[in-house]
């Protein structure tokens, strides 16, 4: 069904994952359109025209004070509101990496009992900028964005525990005011993704690459309608941006030994579990 | 809290007219504050352990730790309340953050010395007086330099008072970073931290405090004072050579003697003095930087033949256009559709579609600032991308850094040159911070250690963009407004484009520290923003032309887009980031992040609001003209000028003379049979082969050769390359020369590089920089420009330095076969390649340099026609040569002139025609054979050479291929092991059989003739003999026109080439290589041994040695 689920995809300065998230909610099949913060700030009932809100990865205002700060900062002075009562009538919010840092700066996440002096996300243990694809361990089935059987009428069995995806930051260590906070987080089920190894250990580098507490790469609300992670889902709309793709992939029967790839591929897959929910729980 | 008066001469960063008003309307009213953030504990402090490590790598042990803090310094109408909300809602993290406040910026009292830490009231506690532990170091920003984070904080800031505060007022912020440092024992040790780890006082001030030492932090925002305007005149007319000469020197112009007399006749002509505008103009615009004019003059060249026995004298009208841009002409590819014409060349990607390419360097500011340098270095290449045609987007940067090795001896640098660590650190955290901030995605590079490069380190930043091919012609109309937008204008980077002329001194980092500048990736995406969309507007595109602000400011800019109008400027409309800017300061600026745009009336409108909107600044500051004038005016006076005839085409062009003589560079040849058997002698590990970095000698010293190398890091040796006679290894040798290899930097793992650079940003990689589950090296790189389609392009780089003592005309032609083999390993269509090259000498002064630039050209144009690759754009920095005193040349027992080897840098731009049939260079599956397909006849001829590379990309390109890797650094064994660790899968090699029953089809090296002038005898036969059967040192030579394929055997035995391996069953665990070959000194062929080596063990020797940039 393309094209039935209106996506916002806020863009400011610094913002520079904008297109290629507008890609993968249009091959998810949402209609994404691309709009200036300022411009929701003047006019906030735009949000009006739509099911979901993204606001994609970058380095908005220069991530300067901290990452994703100053932008959380101009939504809670020209936005809060608006936003509020989006979230509030059933809207989705998305945050990837960047996105991510703004809304747990903002204290939409994790949410719900939380407040913004339990949790934060600070700097990498390697104090530095790191590339690199994770594994992610599904931690909750309270997301419609990860769980595709909260949309009506939709019923799979299999759906996955663990997927791929690439981190790309400094800044992206999950950090709780203490380990009651963190085991709380968990219990409510508001722990989304958590980054594992092979042998199942959240906090083993650079299997988990920030040194996240309890492997935390992705939190949501209560709701499980405000989900935020620090890896890029955006990254991995195509087979051929997993960097293992020419070990395991072919095209054609030429190509000897290659397996043909398994559909969707993880990143895309985030967005269509998107797409199927709200396209059957209206928000207007 | 304590009131103080703003500081008399200060440091005003603009932030709006309502500031400036303010701070004149009620000065007592202002306060100035600071606030210290730190991270709450130790373990959340991964900064300061960052810092630590780096501590401990300059020696000083005994630091026991290193604690950060943020510091931000804020002024105005401002209250306790005030700065308590800005602290805890903005700047300090409610979690992982406290923070202390202070009234005044130096007022902090001794009890400030503190360490912060969690779990006590407030957040802080005072260290014990006289503790070891209480000692500090705080480095501020120097004034005026460009500090994008403290703008960026006094507009939030702003913005969270004016809803919170009805009365606050904030009109200024400064930042400053904070270290205690704890279990140093001197003011000394703080010092050596502060200069050789925090702080490069070229653009920084630190403060000390500690051991009874109190450095004052100034109050204020000190800035120089205000000047008022006057116009000067340079009297010129009358002067004589000599003073010609002087004030070509002490004005920076860098001009010649004879570029100063032709400028003394136009002035002569028209009848008056120049303005010092004026002056600086014709410098800027006739800046080898700027005209290239050493590569574009004409030469008469006497030597070595090129690529053939013998001499030969030729006269080139114009070096450039007679070499490198006739290939490109002759060639005449009607893909090519935009060369050396614009900011970038372009190619055609598809039918809507076109592909720019650029590589710039950015040297001498990246010696004297590595961060700052490489940073404006990639944000320079970008702008040239936004600014070719009517703009591309930048989907793609590459970087390639030429530095002295990590690991050389702190006490051989000379003062004035940072360590290369720094440099290494330096440059990938300014690549990493602007490129991933822009968004832009770092691909590809290369990292090439050599000694000779310690105090002229070479950066090389490349820039991919994609175009609508409607939009790559540009043209300025008369009438149009000269539309300045971007960054603010401020002294930061003054002279640069002259600079780049300089030869760096012991001084230069004082002399010329105002040419340093810092970037602010932000300002420059915005702008590329509100660009793009004033590009794709729905009314078509609001301007004609564009251009970006690089070397020479807005003297380049506007004075070479005005070029065939004529244009008039109104320096007092340009945005200034603080006031007190003279006239021809504001013209020559280099301040990062400007375009300069050309925009109908009738458009201005729209075109102003689209920038507006993205909060970009843009003002008109002239207008095109006709009358082929520059006339420069500041408030209403005439400050410039010039015809634009003269200003673009008077420069006198000088006929100069080159010549290069082969002598003892007979490498093959008999000369060097003494150097090579003095070689063989040698520790295998320390064999010539590997790739050879030393620091040039005045004159080679055949006594000091092996010694210099173990006691001195500036080897007074030949740099000898490799060809030499085959050394026999026994297995030992042979596994610790392989080892060593891997370890060697230039070929070990740049990992710890290249995972600091987002490269999958926009999602359009598809072979990325590390591939296989070992996250080998990469050839190439491969994107997919647009999502909805399969295209793909590869990017790749050749670079040979160490030829170019050996013949600069093999160098070129060999780097340009470096390059062309990595993209044809990825996949690429070499028939739709085209390459760009990067020119760095030494100094083009001498007969003997001028003529290996000829050398280079010319191979670089033999090798460009008969591989078909049509150079599209190109770049020359030829001034990288350092002076220092006698006395440091003692102490540091180098020569006093440090010189670059000539390097030529090739990039190369190829189509992929579908992106889903690349291939990566990992190992793919157990039972396939592995061939090396290398020219298959002794003498290579450059077509047959052609002829190869296209089989070889044939046989990629349709499937056949699982796995590619070309022979370079390090030579077979090294390709081979490198195959291994991407994949984690063992290889059994047995080259015996092609050694013995192939003889006629032996691989050779294609050198042995033409690029040495030697003979074709049956004696360079043998020198030249891969000889795979024996465990001996051809098994580490960079073999040209050479690639290990993977293929199934059926594959493999129908492409006719040598099988020399087999895939092992991954059930064999751990993986291992084995090399079977004949014995050393193994008289009966048939004796035979092999090598065996754990691909583990091969992938730890390779990860280690860069592993933290070398601080392991």
């Amino acid at each position: 069904m393309p094209g039935t689920v209106p996506v916002l995809v806020l863009r400011t300065a610094g913002i520079n994952c904008d297109e290629e998230i507008v890609h993968a909610w249009r091959l998810a099949g949402a209609s994404p359109t691309l709009l200036h913060l300022n411009e929701l700030v003047e006019h906030p009932d735009r949000l009006d025209e739509f099911s979901i809100v993204t606001i994609p990865g970058g380095f908005s205002y220069g991530d300067d004070i901290a990452a994703g700060k100053i932008l959380a900062e101009r939504i809670e002075l020209g936005l809060a509101d608006a936003l509020k009562k989006f979230v509030d009538n059933g809207g989705g919010v998305l945050g990837v990496c960047n996105g991510f840092q703004v809304l747990v700066k903002l204290g939409l996440l994790p949410g719900g009992e939380f407040s913004r002096d339990q949790v934060t996300v600070t700097y990498n243990d390697s104090a530095r900028f790191e590339a690199r694809w994770v594994r992610l361990e599904i931690a909750t089935d309270r997301t419609p964005f990860l769980n595709p059987n909260l949309a009506d009428g939709v019923e799979v069995d299999d759906w996955l525990m663990c997927i791929e995806m690439p981190v790309e930051h400094a800044e992206g260590k999950v950090v709780t005011s203490s380990m009651d906070v963190a085991s709380k987080l968990l219990l409510n089920g508001q722990v989304a993704l958590r980054y594992v190894d092979d042998e199942g250990e959240f906090d083993t580098y650079p299997a988990n690459p920030n040194g996240s507490v309890l492997g935390i790469a992705g939190l949501c609300d209560p709701t499980g309608r405000i989900f935020g992670l620090m890896p890029h889902p955006d990254r991995f709309f195509d087979h051929t941006q997993h960097p293992q793709w020419t070990r395991r992939h072919s095209t054609g029967a030429a190509d000897n030994g290659r397996a043909k790839p398994p559909e969707p591929p993880d990143g895309l897959r985030i967005f269509q579990n998107a797409v199927a929910y709200w396209s059957t729980h209206r928000n207007r | 809290m304590t009131q103080r008066a703003p500081a008399e001469c200060g440091l005003k960063q603009i932030a709006s007219p309502n500031e400036v008003e303010l701070e004149r309307a009620a000065p007592a009213s202002v306060s100035y504050w600071s606030i210290l953030i730190a991270p709450r504990t130790a373990q959340l402090d991964s900064h300061g352990r960052e810092v630590l490590a780096d501590v401990r790598q300059i020696g000083l042990d005994h630091v026991e730790a290193v604690r950060f803090c943020r510091v931000y310094l804020l002024g105005g109408m401002l209250t306790e309340q005030d700065i308590r909300l800005v602290a805890n809602e903005l700047l300090a993290d409610p979690v992982a953050e406290n923070y202390v406040v202070f009234a005044g910026l130096s007022a902090r009292p001794d009890g400030e010395l503190r360490v912060l830490e969690h779990g006590l009231a407030g957040g802080i506690r005072p260290l014990k007086p006289g503790s070891a532990g209480a000692c500090a170091i705080e480095v501020h920003p120097l004034p005026g330099v460009m500090n994008p984070a403290a703008l960026s904080t006094l507009d939030a800031a702003q913005r969270l008072l004016s809803v919170r505060s009805s009365k606050a007022r904030i009109a200024e912020v400064q930042t400053a970073r904070r270290y205690n440092v704890v279990g140093a024992r001197s003011t000394d040790d703080l010092e050596q931290i502060a200069a050789s780890v925090l702080a490069n006082d070229c653009i920084e001030r630190w403060y000390i405090r500690g051991f009874g030492r109190n450095d004052a932090i100034p109050d204020g925002f000190p800035l120089p004072n205000e000047r008022p305007f006057a116009l000067r005149h340079v009297p010129m007319r009358e002067m004589a050579d000599d003073q010609l000469a002087r004030l070509s020197r002490e004005g920076h112009l860098f001009l010649s003697l004879e570029e100063m007399r032709t400028i003394q006749d136009y002035f002569r002509r028209i009848g008056r003095e120049p303005t010092d505008l004026e002056l600086e103009t014709l410098a800027q615009t006739w800046s080898e930087h700027c005209v290239h004019k050493t590569l574009k003059s004409a030469i008469d060249y006497h030597g070595a033949d090129f690529g053939r026995p013998g001499e030969t004298s030729v006269r080139f009208d114009n070096l450039l256009k007679d070499t490198i841009a006739a290939a490109t002409h002759a060639l005449d590819r009607d893909w090519c559709l935009s060369v050396f014409v614009d900011n970038a060349g372009i190619v055609t990607f598809d039918d809507e579609y076109g592909i720019a390419f650029k590589v710039e360097t950015h040297n001498h500011p990246s010696a004297i600032e590595p961060y700052g340098g490489a940073s404006t270095g990639v944000g320079g290449c970008i702008r040239d991308i936004m600014g070719c045609g009517l703009g591309a987007k930048p989907i793609a940067s590459t970087d390639v850094f030429c530095l002295a090795p990590p690991d050389f001896d702190p006490a051989h640098v000379p003062a004035g040159v940072l360590h290369p660590r720094r440099v290494l650190k330096g440059v990938v955290r300014g690549v990493r911070d602007y490129g991933n901030r822009m968004g832009i995605p770092t691909v590809n590079g290369a990292i090439y250690f050599d000694e000779r490069y310690l105090a002229n380190p070479l950066v090389f930043c490349g820039c991919v963009g994609l175009i609508p091919r409607k939009f790559i012609h540009k043209e300025p109309k008369t009438g149009d407004y000269v539309v300045v937008a971007g960054g603010r204008t401020g002294r930061d980077g003054i002279h640069g484009a002259t600079f780049s002329s300089a030869e760096l001194t012991e001084q230069h980092a004082d002399e010329f520290s105002h040419a340093v500048q810092i970037g602010n990736a932000i300002e420059e995406k915005k702008l590329l923003d509100a660009q793009l969309l004033a590009r794709d507007h729905e009314s078509g595109c609001l301007y004609s032309a564009v251009t970006d602000c690089g070397a020479g400011g807005l003297s380049s800019a506007v004075g070479e887009m005005g070029a065939e109008l004529g244009v008039e400027v109104e320096l007092e409309k340009a945005p200034l980031k603080y006031v007190g800017l003279r006239y021809d300061e504001i013209w020559i600026s280099e301040a990062q992040e400007r375009m300069v745009f050309a925009v109908p009336p009738d458009r201005l409108e729209k075109f102003l609001s689209v920038f507006a909107a993205e909060e970009v600044e843009a003002t008109v500051i002239g207008r095109f003209t006709n009358d082929r004038k520059l006339h420069v005016r500041y408030n209403g006076q005439t400050v410039g000028e010039l015809d634009m005839a003269f200003l673009h085409d008077g420069l006198p062009r000088t006929v100069r003379r080159a010549s290069w003589g082969l002598r003892e560079r007979h490498v093959g040849g008999k000369a060097s049979d003494e150097a090579t058997k003095q070689r063989s002698n040698e520790d295998p590990s320390r064999d010539s082969s590997e790739p050879r970095t030393s620091v040039r000698a005045e004159s080679p010293d055949p006594n000091r050769d092996r010694k210099g190398a173990e006691q001195s890091p500036i080897a007074h040796r030949r740099p000898a390359i490799t060809k030499s006679p085959i050394t026999r290894f026994s297995t030992a040798e042979f596994r610790t020369r392989l080892l060593n290899a891997l370890r060697h930097p230039n070929i070990a793992s740049k990992e710890w590089v290249i995972r600091q650079y987002d490269h999958e940003v926009q999602g359009r990689s598809v072979i990325k920089p590390l591939v296989g589950p070992g996250f080998g090296p990469s050839d190439a790189a491969v994107l997919r420009p647009r999502y909805d389609g399969c295209r793909g392009i590869a990017l790749g780089c050749g670079l040979c330095p160490q030829w170019s003592e050996i013949d600069p005309y093999w160098m070129a032609i060999l780097a340009i076969d470096e390059a062309l083999r990595n993209i044809i390993c990825v996949g690429a269509d070499p028939d739709q390649t085209a390459i760009l090259d990067n020119f760095c000498w030494p100094k083009c002064d001498n007969e003997e340099s001028l003529g290996a630039l000829v050398r280079t050209c010319v191979g670089a144009k033999d090798a460009a026609i008969a591989y078909g690759l049509p150079f599209i754009s190109g770049k020359d920095s030829l001034n990288n040569e350092f002076t220092m005193s006698p006395e440091e040349s003692r102490r540091t027992g180098l020569p006093q002139r440090l010189a670059i080897p000539p390097t030529l840098l090739i990039s190369a731009l190829g189509m992929v025609p579908d992106v889903r049939r690349c291939v990566s260079m990992d190992l793919k599956q157990p039972g396939n054979v592995i061939v090396l397909a290398s020219a298959p006849v002794n003498y290579v001829g450059l077509t047959e050479a052609k002829r190869h590379h296209d089989r070889v990309s044939e046989l990629i390109r349709g499937g056949a291929v699982r796995s590619a890797h070309d022979v370079s650094d390090g030579g077979l064994a090294v390709a081979v092991a490198e195959m291994c660790i991407a994949s984690g899968l063992g290889l059994d090699i047995d080259a015996m059989d092609q050694s013995r029953d192939r003889k006629g089809a032996e691989p050779t090296l294609p050198l042995n003739k033409g690029g040495l002038g030697g003979v074709d005898s049956a004696e360079d036969h043998d020198w030249n003999r891969l000889d795979l059967g024996t465990l001996s040192s051809r098994w580490f030579d960079e073999i040209p026109t050479t690639y290990v394929l993977e293929m199934t055997e059926s594959d493999a035995r129908q492409s006719g080439f040598p099988v020399i391996g087999r895939v092992s069953a991954s059930d064999e665990a751990p993986a291992r290589v084995r090399f079977v070959g004949f014995a050393k000194d193994s008289s009966r062929p048939q004796q035979i041994e092999a090598v065996e080596i754990a691909v583990d063990e091969l992938a730890r020797a390779w990860r280690e040695p860069l592993f933290e940039g070398g601080n392991t």
